[in-house]
């Protein structure tokens, strides 16, 4: 990063202007807690999702369960035609989500960063506008469930949270600083259409800016549990994403066993994890996340810093 | 250039491509922010008639269903809780970050800053859900971390889930917790563009670091401080639905502290199937939202034009 650089440049400025030893040690101490602080509850749940039943009844969650076990991971599985139904309507609501949010909001980026555009003003006024009033939620609702009939449809787990204004606006500064007019206009007067400079020349020279909102909506789409609850009614629990069938675990549980008791015995029923398999739902939910993030970092702070542009 | 008034084949190109993206604005942000009206109507749905019909068709009431919501305590208690947890949101989320982005940007190991802010970043990724399930681990009365460690110390056990006095404290820790990260990045890209000329010249004239904080840092971050103080104030009648919902378990026992206008508007038009309730919640939030948006950036054009959000 750009601090690496300063280092070097003013190495001996910054040898001489650094805190002092006590406080460097000081500083280095608090930081090590606050990072142990977000990354302990992560492990603690991976090792109780690993703990046997037994070990959670006698001493409940432990760092240092009485017993391994794979159990939970092992029901998890046995329950794979259900758990594995959510795990695909995340994954899908996440793939196409995606998807149509980048064609949703890269084409009105692009169009608001055309300068020469006779409706550039309307246009951001239409985007500006909802980032200052909503509808709210009781009004949203009954429009998407009696009028767009949304309810129970996976549509309702993709559409509502496609577009974001601020996705918009990072798109847009990011086609403004790097498409200049004078490219658009020379492949104009090669007789190219707006909607071929947009596919053959826009995007493929966008994929960092394209890459930073395919995450931020990558991981809002697998983190997202609120449409669910909202708009998919329990009488159609194939359809809840991972998130959901978390969220709703108590009812889960009885959901995926009553769905399970032909693949698993009366007698296997009673004895189910119960404990460890909600922990290790939710280390399956995390664990790509977790694992996936620290590489990804460097493309969300720029979409931060873009967006932190006014404009 | 060409004149703005002519509207050429370039420019219907353009509105053409935008075209999806116009149509989503308008079915699903638009259309429900004429459904606001509802709050001033006695909602019912009509049979056999569309939902637009039975909204035209419905009798307007003035503000019957506010007098009736805030007949109830329920609204001035959602009222309280989502101010003063906001309140204490927006102070903490600004000091909280800007401290911890200047002290992790004066460790002397650039690896193990990169390594904490990585760590600190996480639960940015995270939902409240799981989030929740992380805290039941800890609190869970009966298999809780926190509960066995007081019971193997032979103290009284706590039944967190039904005690009001620890949520506030709770609530806010736990915000911090998932949103620190997130506000040092900003800050942090922020410390990292100021320009080093500045304390070059600071130190020249003998400034101390933290007078170098004081009056180099502290100020250069003023504009990033004003966005965020504006943003969160603009938001100041909602709240993090997740949060407040889904971390306290939906437990009755702490409603008190716990609910705020969004989980009751969720409340009452899912549970109690009130719309006359839930509408005029959900009205009051977003005209007030709006206010104080354009309020607190109104204010901060006068003061200081370079710095307001619009």
């Amino acid at each position: 990063m750009a601090k690496n650089k300063n280092k070097v440049l003013t190495s001996g400025v910054e040898r001489f202007n650094r805190v002092s030893l006590p406080t460097n040690i000081l500083f280095s101490l608090v930081f090590i807690l606050l990072a142990l602080l977000t990354v302990i509850p992560l492990i603690f749940v991976i090792i109780v999702s690993f703990s046997s039943a037994e070990s959670v009844r006698k001493i409940g969650y432990s760092f240092v369960p009485l017993e391994w076990s794979l159990s939970a991971y092992r029901y998890l599985f046995d329950l794979r035609q259900v758990v594995g139904r959510s795990f695909l309507v995340s994954i899908g609501t996440t793939v196409v989500g995606t998807i149509i949010g980048l064609f949703l909001n890269s084409t009105m980026g692009y169009v608001l960063s055309r300068r020469s555009f006779a409706l550039r003003k309307h246009f951001t006024l239409l985007i500006f506008i909802p980032m200052l009033f909503s509808g709210g939620l009781v009004s949203t609702y009954l429009i998407n469930t009696q009028v767009l009939k949304l309810g129970n449809t996976y549509w309702a787990l993709i559409l509502p949270i496609a577009v974001s204004s601020f996705y918009i606006i990072v798109l847009r500064t990011f086609f403004q600083t790097t498409i200049p007019d004078s490219l658009v206009e020379s492949a104009q007067i090669d007789g190219a259409s707006q909607l071929t400079i947009y596919s053959k020349i826009v995007m493929p020279i966008s994929l960092p800016a394209l890459a930073t909102i395919g995450l931020f909506l990558t991981f809002g789409y697998w983190n997202s549990w609120f449409p669910a609850m909202l708009y998919i009614q329990s009488s159609h629990q194939h359809m809840y994403p991972l998130q959901y069938v978390l969220m709703s675990i108590e009812k889960s549980i009885q959901f995926l066993t009553d769905n399970a008791q032909f693949l698993i015995t009366q007698e296997a029923l009673r004895s189910i994890p119960q404990e460890s398999i909600r922990m290790a739902l939710v280390v399956i939910v995390v664990l790509p996340i977790a694992c996936s993030y620290p590489f990804f970092q460097k493309y969300f702070i720029s979409g931060l810093t873009i967006g932190a542009v006014k404009g | 250039m060409k004149s703005k008034s002519r509207f050429t084949r370039n420019d219907a190109e353009l509105v053409l491509i935008s075209l999806p993206t116009v149509i989503w604005y308008v079915l699903f942000t638009y259309l429900p922010m004429f459904g606001i009206v509802i709050a001033f109507k006695n909602f019912r749905p009509l049979p056999r008639a569309s939902f637009i019909t039975s909204l035209i068709k419905s009798d307007w009431v003035g503000i019957q269903n506010f007098k009736f919501l805030f007949a109830t305590p329920d609204a001035w208690i959602m009222m309280r809780n989502t101010l003063a947890y906001n309140a204490v949101f927006i102070v903490l989320g600004i000091i909280v970050p800007v401290t911890l982005a200047i002290m992790i940007s004066q460790l002397y190991s650039q690896r193990l800053a990169k390594v904490c802010q990585t760590a600190m970043f996480l639960p940015h990724f995270l939902s409240w859900v799981v989030v929740s399930y992380f805290l039941f681990a800890f609190l869970s009365t009966d298999k809780g971390l926190i509960n066995r460690t007081i019971q193997s110390l032979g103290k009284d056990l706590i039944t967190w889930y039904a005690e009001p006095k620890y949520w506030p404290y709770i609530l806010v820790l736990l915000n911090m917790w998932k949103t620190v990260g997130y506000g040092m990045v900003v800050y942090l890209a922020g410390i990292s563009g100021i320009d080093q000329s500045l304390y070059e010249a600071a130190i020249i004239d003998g400034a101390t670091k933290l007078q170098q904080v004081r009056h180099i840092t502290v100020p250069m971050l003023r504009p990033i401080m004003i966005i965020m103080f504006i943003l969160s104030v603009g938001r100041i009648f909602s709240t993090d639905f997740g949060l407040f919902y889904n971390i306290p378990r939906n437990s009755g026992a702490i409603i008190g502290v716990t609910q705020t206008v969004d989980v009751y508007v969720y409340k009452a038009l899912m549970s109690m199937n009130n719309i006359g309730f839930s509408s005029s919640a959900a009205f009051l939030q977003s005209i007030l939202g709006f206010i104080t948006i354009t309020t607190a950036n109104l204010i901060v054009r006068k003061i200081d034009p370079e710095s307001s959000l619009f």
